[in-house]
């Protein structure tokens, strides 16, 4: 039973990430009509963010020092300038900076969302879906590259604020002896954190006047561009927010997962499994999916069923999309006629 | 122009030539091969190019880079420049510092994507259009196997980089093949009493394993090296190569009754499975009336890097660490650090000292031909690299030396201190038969020197 809750736990952190992407591809895929293979690669601009700003922050000065190293030179003595600045208060500024980081996130990514819709996807809004995977792809491969010659291929570290670092005790909850159902704090931080920003997509859908514009739009463009709506303009802006969640997902995932180039493509195929599973240009089916499919992956990973059906943690996922495409093309909560036809 | 496959019968060659005396190879000067003998890409000018072959993209890029690094190091002490590195310390040697053979070295490099087809189209692209006369370099066991397997197919000799599996001098060996650095099985050889003397006889271990050759064989090879010292194996779990997150592959290990976690993770994956073990808590835990407690068996210093603080206490081995004080270490540590500012990783020490190997092999031949290579090389003792007394053994082109067992620093003193050498375990002690069952099934056949 505790292994089960803990495999719950795992599936509902994991999808959270899955869902907090599949969101945003499931967005642009619903207003724009853009398949967007870049946008695992917006997930790792956004975990680079926490890692500049932890660069940021620690960022050394000499103190003055010197001191010889192993092959007959001497190297300066330093200390991150925070620390030297603000002492105390500068070291708790580190602790925290991945959560800090979120006030670096959401500017570039709003700012990348909207370069990349006005400079490149829109002149791809009426090209076939197989060009635009392609430059999307394309897309992606560059932004990787681009981060490997800045920032190595190495995995760098981003720690969690102390504080939120640790293990958190379940076993209260559901009455087994303390110590029996813990689980990484941060990890479950994630899992509020995605469900929050769900939530606060949701309601900014819902109960804005933009967001029901959008809605509108995505719908039928065609009778609100009639209404006198700019809805091209709404549209790129809900590119831009789509780009800043997968973002924010990023960088909050840096204390699970230390970042590197490739950490996007990694997430990538997985969401689109989510969005296919969940159902194109459905929002809801998206998180569903983003959820269902993190518990399935969790527990098909226990070794009680691995003993049954060997490698089902392997292709669990893959499995479950071929199924709903064959039984249900459309997906869990994907309009009707979508991908129907 | 093609690859063409034709093995030389060097057994006949050699049975001819016994009376002159080349069954000794250490005092052996000028080989049968010297002379006359047709081979692949022998060097027709002032030069001799050497194909560098590393992941220069992809997840092990940055070891990759050092290894090219140590490379490029080691072609300008060949070359007779710098300060020489430890050509200085290398004994027995005939190299002079004047290239080899008379012949200056010169390079080219191939990206292998750390992809088996990409490094040999890369090494076949080096060998075709470059005339390289040697290959080496690597960062995984499954591009090693594949590109010493190509290099077999057509007449060069490959100097392996970093591979550790039981299977590149095992069941994959192959004449033209040569490996310097350490394989799993030494790795649980060296370890097995280590972890006894710290951790007790009465363990269980939970293996989590990458998926493929290295994996598998350093999965056997560490539980049976465990096992003979009382340690149970609870379970062994395969998982992806790459899988980035191993949250439900840890889960399980909290409730198997294991206390200790074997990670036979390398490179990235060993980043992200050993920071989320420490992050599930299991450093902390007490399973069986015991400390839990983590062992990753090959460590990388450039990968350990990656997982930061997490790595402090934890055992595991590494074929060469740059805080060793011997004299061949300190001049590479020296030569290295003043080239580049900072130390040397083993990816590096093991190509630098490969290279260094390969250009002796030719100077005590007399010839860049492959098969004279192969007979220089083989069952050649040395020393002064860093390793201490060195064998090359004939039998499987394994170098035999001491292995290090290291545990992530306490203290570091600074950001490439990070491991610590608890303990240089003999090389008698990770020495096997050729034909152990972990090796068994291999064969090395003839050398090939491509000669069409």
């Amino acid at each position: 039973m505790d292994a089960i809750i803990l495999q719950v736990l795992n599936g509902l952190e994991k999808g959270g990430a899955y869902a907090l992407i599949a969101l945003g591809l499931t967005l642009i895929f619903g207003t724009l009509g853009v398949v967007n293979f870049a946008h695992g690669a917006l997930f790792m601009l956004g975990a680079f963010c926490a890692v500049i700003m932890r660069s940021l922050l620690t960022y050394e000065v000499a103190t003055g020092e010197v001191e010889a190293t192993a092959w007959g030179t001497e190297v300066a003595v330093t200390t991150p300038y925070v620390t030297q600045l603000f002492g105390e208060f500068g070291n708790t500024l580190i602790d925290w900076a991945v959560p800090v980081s979120i006030l670096l996130t959401i500017p570039v990514m709003l700012i990348v969302g909207l370069v990349m819709e006005r400079g490149l996807i829109r002149h791809f809004y009426k090209r076939p879906h197989a060009e635009q995977i392609l430059v999307t792809f394309g897309l992606a491969i560059v932004l990787a590259e681009l981060i490997k010659a800045q920032f190595g291929a190495n995995p760098i570290p981003v720690p969690e604020p102390a504080a939120l670092g640790g293990m958190a005790d379940f076993s209260g909850i559901f009455g087994s002896e303390p110590g029996t159902i813990t689980y990484p704090m941060w990890r479950f931080v994630y899992f509020l954190f995605s469900a929050f920003i769900i939530l606060i997509v949701f309601c900014f859908l819902k109960f804005t006047t933009f967001g029901m514009v959008v809605r509108a739009g995505m719908e039928d463009r065609e009778t609100v561009g009639l209404l006198g709506i700019n809805i091209g303009k709404r549209f790129t802006f809900m590119f831009a927010i789509s780009a800043m969640i997968a973002g924010l997902a990023g960088a909050m995932y840096t204390p699970i997962i230390s970042p590197d180039y490739n950490i996007g493509m990694e997430f990538l195929v997985l969401s689109f499994v989510v969005v296919v599973v969940g159902g194109m240009g459905s929002l809801g089916g998206a998180v569903s999916a983003g959820f269902l499919l993190g518990l399935l992956q969790s527990f098909s990973a226990m070794n009680e069923v691995k003993a049954i059906i060997p490698g089902i943690d392997q292709i669990i996922i893959y499995l479950v999309a071929i199924i709903v495409l064959l039984v249900r093309p459309r997906g869990l909560m994907g309009r009707k006629g979508v991908m129907e036809t | 122009m093609s690859l063409i496959k034709k093995n030389l019968d060097r057994r006949g060659v050699l049975k001819g030539s016994a009376a002159a005396g080349l069954a000794a190879p250490m005092f052996f000067n000028g080989s049968a091969w010297a002379d006359g003998h047709a081979y692949l890409n022998a060097p027709k000018g002032k030069s001799v190019t050497l194909g560098f072959n590393v992941p220069q993209t992809g997840a092990y890029a940055d070891e990759g880079a050092d290894e090219l690094r140590a490379y490029k190091l080691a072609v300008k002490h060949l070359n007779g420049e710098g300060d020489g590195g430890m050509m200085n310390t290398f004994k027995p040697s005939n190299l002079k510092g004047n290239g080899v053979l008379g012949k200056k070295v010169e390079f080219v490099t191939g990206d292998t994507q750390t992809k088996s087809d990409a490094a040999r189209s890369s090494a076949k692209k080096m060998i075709e259009a470059d005339k390289a006369i040697m290959i080496t370099g690597g960062s995984s066991s499954g591009v090693a196997i594949a590109v010493q397997s190509l290099c077999q197919e057509a007449g060069v000799i490959f100097m392996a980089g970093l591979t550790h599996s039981n299977d590149t001098t095992g069941k994959d060996r192959r004449a033209n093949g040569f490996r310097h650095f350490f394989n799993g099985f030494m790795s649980g050889a060296a370890l097995a009493p280590v972890l006894e003397n710290n951790y007790g006889k009465d363990r269980k271990a939970y293996h989590l394993t990458a998926d493929y050759t290295w994996g598998w064989t350093q999965e056997q090879s560490i539980a049976d090296a465990t096992e003979s010292k009382g340690w149970e194996t609870v379970e062994k779990v395969r998982t992806p190569l790459g899988a980035g997150d191993f949250s439900q592959y840890l889960t399980p290990v909290l409730n198997s009754g294991a206390d200790v976690l074997v990670l036979n993770h390398y490179g990235k994956d060993m980043v992200n499975s050993l920071t989320q073990a420490v992050k599930f808590g299991m450093r902390d835990k007490q399973v069986n009336g015991k400390d839990f407690t983590i062992v990753v068996p090959l460590y990388s210093r450039l990968m350990a890097q990656g997982a930061g603080e997490n790595v402090k206490g934890i055992f595991g081995s590494t074929n060469w660490h740059w805080s060793l004080t011997d004299d061949g270490s300190k001049a590479f540590v020296k030569s290295f650090g003043q080239e580049y500012g900072f130390p040397p990783s083993q990816a590096a020490h093991t190509c630098y000292v490969q290279t260094l190997l390969y250009a002796n092999a030719a100077e005590t031949a007399g010839t860049f031909n492959p098969c004279g290579i192969v007979e220089a090389l083989e069952d050649f003792e040395f020393d002064g690299m860093g390793n201490g007394p060195t064998l090359y053994r004939g039998a499987d082109h394994q170098c035999f030396k001491d292995v290090l067992v290291v545990k992530g620093n306490e203290n570091p003193t600074s950001k490439f201190d990070i491991l610590e050498v608890v303990e240089v375990t003999p090389a008698a002690q990770v020495t096997y038969e050729p034909e152990h069952e972990m090796f068994a099934g291999g064969e090395l056949g003839e050398c090939n020197s491509g000669a069409a």
